[in-house]
């Protein structure tokens, strides 16, 4: 070997060993440093604050998983995809979701007669809410009342304003307005200070509906003048930020006040009992004249009746679960399917392997997809079986037998489209879900028994 | 001395001097003991600690008890697999979390179990219609060292 080749290989192995060394003791400095919890507050934080970005500033972690509610990913029967959409002047979106119109033709004739049959994509994640709701085909075919941004766009700042700080009076307000004169009000899909207090950073419900509705509900359970800002757990908060909208409503009256008709109880039939009532209808069935309802997307309600509520877990727990950022601990703000997460969604109570979690996930789902296809066949059978009587006009010729089963198509597809419309594919609450597409296939036969004395009714007076 | 031959050993010592003050700076001495602390050094496991300080082993048994096994050479042979792939992990930022206990270090804790436990529970292993199928204690009971 000669002298300046050693030289060479020596100065070369010890800057090898010390670039390794220095890497390693970076390393475990940053590692030491991320135990120290350090927090900056860049600004200061309003109630009049409904820009993201601007909390994101003191809360970098939560806004940067905030924004990734824009990702569009399938899981086996939910999540959205992403499908090309050419840009024109009434929809500039160049991407959409699926249209389940397509996807199964028969929620058209559900809906037949109703802005629903014209439109219905997959729903996206939070990010979306306001642009796929303004860029809607169903924004075409119907005028919508103010009360839809409730839940499609951060609205707490706009009930401010229009309430001069009182967020009933303003949320009344809204309401009234047409939606396409209030839309340009707001600015923002659901943001921060929808859910947090900028002082505390905690929990908090804005909306009124909720407010009222959960009132209600706790008024059945014998717990008076319920304040949810008030009386609400910690854990009950992580459940209810998201059941501000995550539910089934109403536009009540003249004044289209958003209202959950939660009164009789949080169950489908409770829910069906209380719109019997207050003799509620969305429209009309273009196909058999029947008055009939459109239920919405009952997370909340259908969470309510399954067991991992009952064991205390909190719609947060599962759909935006703590990840750890260094030594902290952080709620993930993309708001996701627990089958896109399972480790962190899952595994920190469930320990079992991954693939095993899905696969219990996915047999609940299958089994629910097969029953919820048998009912959606009974219905639009009996959806056909009404058609041939559809031109009797009730308040011309009375027909007491016709008018119940009429009832029976809204209660039949009220208590299935409760069930299809709720955002889990039966995993929130099997065996209620199976319960109450049961409820409905036998509300299905009750009216194909009165259908068929119909029939012999009609041939023997003709 | 050659010229060459103190710079080999200038060199050497720079290596040595930053090797020894990581070593130092990372207490990497602490990971010869049994002292739970050394276990939250990385802050990984600072949800461990804390669950383990409220459990029902804590007056009996430490860390070391349930994770390594109970002969001195296994001891050390487990601790020093188990540390080379702990800090790899930790550096790389590779892991599942919540973390996931592996199948070999599940054998240890059963084992440990066993270690204790065994005049109680020898005769359930017996008879049973899967003979080589071990009883997995933390089956049932999962919260008896730590939860998490």
């Amino acid at each position: 070997m000669t002298k300046s080749k050693g030289i060479f290989l020596a100065v070369g192995g010890a800057a090898i060993a010390t670039v390794l060394l220095t890497a390693l003791l970076v390393n475990i400095f940053e590692r030491k440093t991320e135990a120290k919890n350090v927090f900056y507050r860049v600004v200061e934080l309003t109630d009049d604050m409904d820009d993201p970005a601007i909390w994101g500033k003191n809360f970098p972690h939560q806004y940067d998983s905030y924004l990734r509610t824009a990702d569009m990913r399938r899981t086996k029967y939910g999540g959205s995809e992403a499908f090309p959409h050419v840009p024109t002047e009434k929809d500039p979106r160049d991407v959409v979701s699926q249209q389940k119109l397509d996807e199964d033709p028969r929620l058209k004739i559900m809906w037949a007669g109703y802005a629903f049959s014209k439109d219905f994509r997959e729903e996206r994640g939070h990010a979306y809410m306001l642009s796929d709701q303004i860029f809607t085909e169903r924004q075409n075919v119907t005028k919508q009342p103010g009360t839809c941004l409730n839940c499609h766009a951060s609205t707490y700042v706009l009930y401010k304003k229009l309430g001069d700080g009182d967020i009933t009076k303003g949320f009344e307000e809204m309401n009234k307005i047409p939606y396409k004169e209030i839309v340009h009000s707001v600015n923002h899909p659901v943001s921060c200070i929808d859910c947090h207090d900028p002082s505390t950073m905690s929990l908090r419900v804005t909306r009124p509906a909720f407010i009222e509705g959960i009132r209600a509900f706790k008024a059945t359970q014998g717990i008076k003048e319920y304040d949810v800002n008030k009386m609400a757990t910690r854990q009950e908060m992580r459940t209810f930020v998201c059941g501000q909208c995550h539910v089934e409503y109403y536009f009540k009256g003249a004044d289209k006040r958003l209202t959950y008709p939660w009164a009789d109880g949080l169950k489908a039939d409770q829910i069906l009992e209380y719109y019997k009532k207050d003799s509620h209808k969305d429209w009309v069935h273009a196909e058999t004249g029947a008055a009939v309802l459109k239920a919405q997307h009952p997370e909340f309600e259908m969470f309510n009746q399954g067991t991992h509520a009952r064991a205390g877990v909190a719609c947060v727990d599962c759909h935006m679960p703590y990840e750890r950022m260094g030594a902290m601990k952080i709620t993930n703000h993309h708001v996701q399917s627990p089958l896109l997460n399972i480790n962190k969604a899952c595994q920190t109570c469930h320990n079992v392997p991954e693939a095993e979690l899905k696969a219990r996930a996915e047999t609940i789902q299958d089994r629910h997809m097969e029953l919820r296809n048998i009912a959606f066949d009974a219905l639009v059978d009996y959806i056909k079986d009404l058609k041939e009587f559809k031109d009797v006009d009730l308040t011309k010729t009375p027909n007491k037998k016709l008018a119940e089963a009429r009832d029976l198509q809204k209660q039949a597809q009220f208590l299935f489209d409760f069930v299809e419309a709720e955002n889990s594919s039966g995993f929130h609450a099997p065996q209620e879900s199976a319960r109450v597409l049961g409820l409905s296939i036998e509300k299905v036969r009750e009216g194909q028994k009165i259908v068929a004395e119909l029939r012999r009714e009609m041939k023997t007076t003709k | 001395m050659s010229k060459l031959n103190i710079i080999f050993l200038i060199l050497f010592g720079v290596v040595l001097g930053l090797g020894c003050y990581s070593f130092i700076y990372a207490k990497g001495y602490s990971y010869m003991s049994d002292d739970p602390k050394a276990c939250v050094n990385c802050h990984i496991m600072n949800e461990n600690m804390d669950s383990w300080i409220k459990g029902t082993h804590h007056h009996v048994a430490k860390c070391n008890d349930c994770h390594l096994p109970h002969n001195i050479v296994g001891k050390y042979a487990v601790k020093a697999l188990n540390g080379f792939n702990h800090s790899a992990a930790f550096t790389l930022q590779n892991f599942p979390d919540p973390i996931r206990i592996r199948e070999h270090s599940l054998k240890v804790v059963k084992s440990s179990c066993l270690s204790c436990h065994q005049p109680m529970v020898q005769a359930m292993n017996h008879g049973g219609k899967n003979i080589n199928e071990e009883t997995n204690c933390l089956h049932c009971h999962r919260n008896v060292g730590h939860v998490k």
